[in-house]
């Protein structure tokens, strides 16, 4: 078989390291988003990555050190702006546009430094997952299994700040640090989701299997590990596609199937929203005189 | 709990001066009056995210905010988002072990005698608050008076001695909040439960209630509801003539005496009931 001799490829097995440790880290921080209503958090997220990253290289420093320190800088900045450690949409978007354009002048600052360095801009906005080396590739499943870490961690006072605030705030759960922390969370997964699909896609790997996983199932903690188990698994079916298909990039391959997979959620999990049905069901509300 | 002389400001502005009030153990507390007064801002004294400017609260013998493991807190709220994909029993269990850190390991409940008790614990509060038929189901799908139960078995989960409801029936129609009442009515009596809910209308809670507590900007009076809500007292309270009527069922009805600046008084009370 084909696929098997995929293995035999260094940069293959680099980019499946890297992706399984990145996808696993967005699928668990994008149940938290999804669920936060903060997905738009991860898109600006997304243009902030890609002028940290090409910031970097017109200073000449690493791509992957531009990039953590624009997303989580902002990714706190953003949870400054917003009260309650809520971003809100009017902070985001008011720094949003001014923070692409610096990109583009990054850009082009270091695409005129040298002939060979004009493919970078397309790099970090689409991703270059196969062309990790095992350094970077080990980097980046080490810090995304150092977010997942941190995610399980938080997991149960998290979801309780994000479902319950004012709840957990009195039950003495610390919901303004949580968010921050959150934030900061989002910021580094941005940043590794970034190395393998780009800036510009990195909101489908956060949003779409979370997503799914939120349709799927009603149990918090079994739709936080279905949207990991997900993410790795559009990863990979994405990796191998890509592979058996040299023509298909990888981060169209594993957004293609993770878009695929939300679509058929949406179209054969239809959620109960109908209240008439309620209503019938509201007449046994009023207690039985046994139960008085 | 109990508040003796206690005052409160919010924003430089002194809401309320010169509050008594006295809840025993068991006992159901209404606090009243009109939109703006500090009603909520009471609750928040009591859990201790707001200090007082003068006087003394203490809550179950404690400093407000020491005591927040024996408290079951219902903010004020409107609905749930009907796209939050929870089930009920969730939410539940996060008034139970919500604030514990780490995610619970997957071992099946037999393994864990712990894990045995909470599963049990969760299934009785939600018995008693008669929610067992819809706390498997996504609790933005729930009506209002569903979502309302199973926030009230969160409150109880962890066995507290005393409940403070943030105006609980405010999102409810009329059926519901009678039940609701009946039911937080009965937790009071039968568990033992201290309870201290913030109220827009007296009127469902009233065959429940032991103390009011009525406050409006003129200041504050506390004592039995038949003490406390009568025109001298409102009158007095208003700094302008109010009338109250009963009807023959029981019931209360506030009226402003023809003067608009007695504003909200006229609003606690909703003539349309009985």
């Amino acid at each position: 078989m084909s696929v098997f001799r995929a293995f035999d490829h260094p940069y293959f097995t680099h980019a499946l390291l890297a992706g399984t440790g990145i996808a696993a880290a967005a699928g668990l921080v994008g149940y938290f988003l999804v669920l936060r209503a903060q997905v738009f958090t991860g898109d600006a997220l997304g243009h902030v990555a890609f002028t940290g990253a090409l910031a970097a290289l017109a200073l000449g420093y690493d791509l992957r050190l531009g990039l953590f320190v624009a997303t989580v800088v902002f990714a706190v900045l953003i949870g400054a702006l917003g009260r309650r450690g809520r971003s809100d949409d009017v902070a985001i978007g008011s720094v949003f546009a001014w923070i692409l354009g610096l990109g583009a002048f990054f850009l082009t600052l270091y695409s005129t430094r040298g002939a060979a360095h004009g493919t970078a801009g397309v790099n970090v906005l689409f991703g270059s997952i196969f062309g990790l080396s095992a350094g970077q590739a080990r980097t980046a499943a080490l810090v995304a299994a150092a977010i997942c870490a941190v995610v399980a961690l938080l997991a149960r006072p998290l979801l309780f700040a994000s479902v319950d605030e004012a709840v957990a705030a009195a039950r003495g759960v610390p919901v303004r640090t949580l968010g921050l922390v959150f934030l900061v969370l989002v910021g580094a997964c941005a940043a590794e989701a970034t190395q393998a699909v780009g800036s510009l896609l990195l909101l489908g790997l956060l949003a779409a299997p979370a997503g799914a996983a939120h349709r799927l199932t009603a149990r918090p903690h079994h739709a936080l590990a279905l949207s990991a188990g997900l993410a790795v698994a559009e990863m990979w079916a994405g990796l191998g596609l890509s592979y058996a298909a040299p023509r298909l990039p990888p981060s169209f391959a594993i957004l293609a199937v993770a878009t695929a997979v939300y679509l058929a959620t949406l179209l054969t999990v239809r959620p109960r929203r109908d209240h008439t049905v309620t209503s019938e069901e509201e007449r046994d509300d009023v207690p039985t005189p046994s139960r008085l | 709990m109990s508040l003796r002389g206690a005052a409160v400001r919010v924003g430089g502005r002194t809401l309320w001066s010169g509050v008594d009030l006295e809840v025993g153990a068991g006992e159901f507390a209404a606090v009243l009056g009109p939109n703006g007064v500090g009603k909520s801002t009471l609750i928040k004294v009591a859990l201790g995210l707001l200090p007082i400017t003068a006087g003394e609260v203490r809550v179950l013998g404690e400093a407000p905010g020491r005591a927040g493991h024996r408290i079951g807190y219902l903010p004020q709220r409107r609905n749930v988002d009907p796209s939050l994909r929870i089930r009920g029993i969730d939410v539940v269990r996060m008034g139970l072990d919500g604030d514990r850190w780490g995610v619970p390991l997957p071992l099946p409940v037999r393994f864990s005698a712990r894990r045995r008790a909470a599963r049990d614990r969760i299934a009785e509060v939600i018995d008693l608050v008669g929610a067992s038929a819809y706390a498997h189901r996504p609790i933005g799908e729930c009506s209002g008076g569903q979502q309302q139960r199973l926030l009230i078995a969160q409150a109880l989960v962890r066995g507290p001695e005393l409940l403070l409801l943030d105006e609980p029936l405010d999102s409810l129609d009329l059926s519901h909040q009678g039940a609701v009442a009946a039911l937080i009515g009965r937790i009071c009596r039968e568990e033992g439960v201290s309870v201290v809910m913030v109220a827009h209308d007296v009127n469902p809670i009233l065959p429940w209630l032991d103390q009011v507590l009525y406050l409006a900007e003129g200041g504050a009076a506390a004592g039995p509801p038949r003490e406390v809500i009568t025109t001298e007292t409102l009158s007095r309270l208003y700094g302008t003539p109010v009338e109250v009527l009963r009807t023959g069922h029981g019931r209360l009805v506030v009226v402003g005496g023809g003067h608009r600046a007695a504003g909200g008084g006229g609003h606690g009370h909703h003539p349309e009931l009985g």
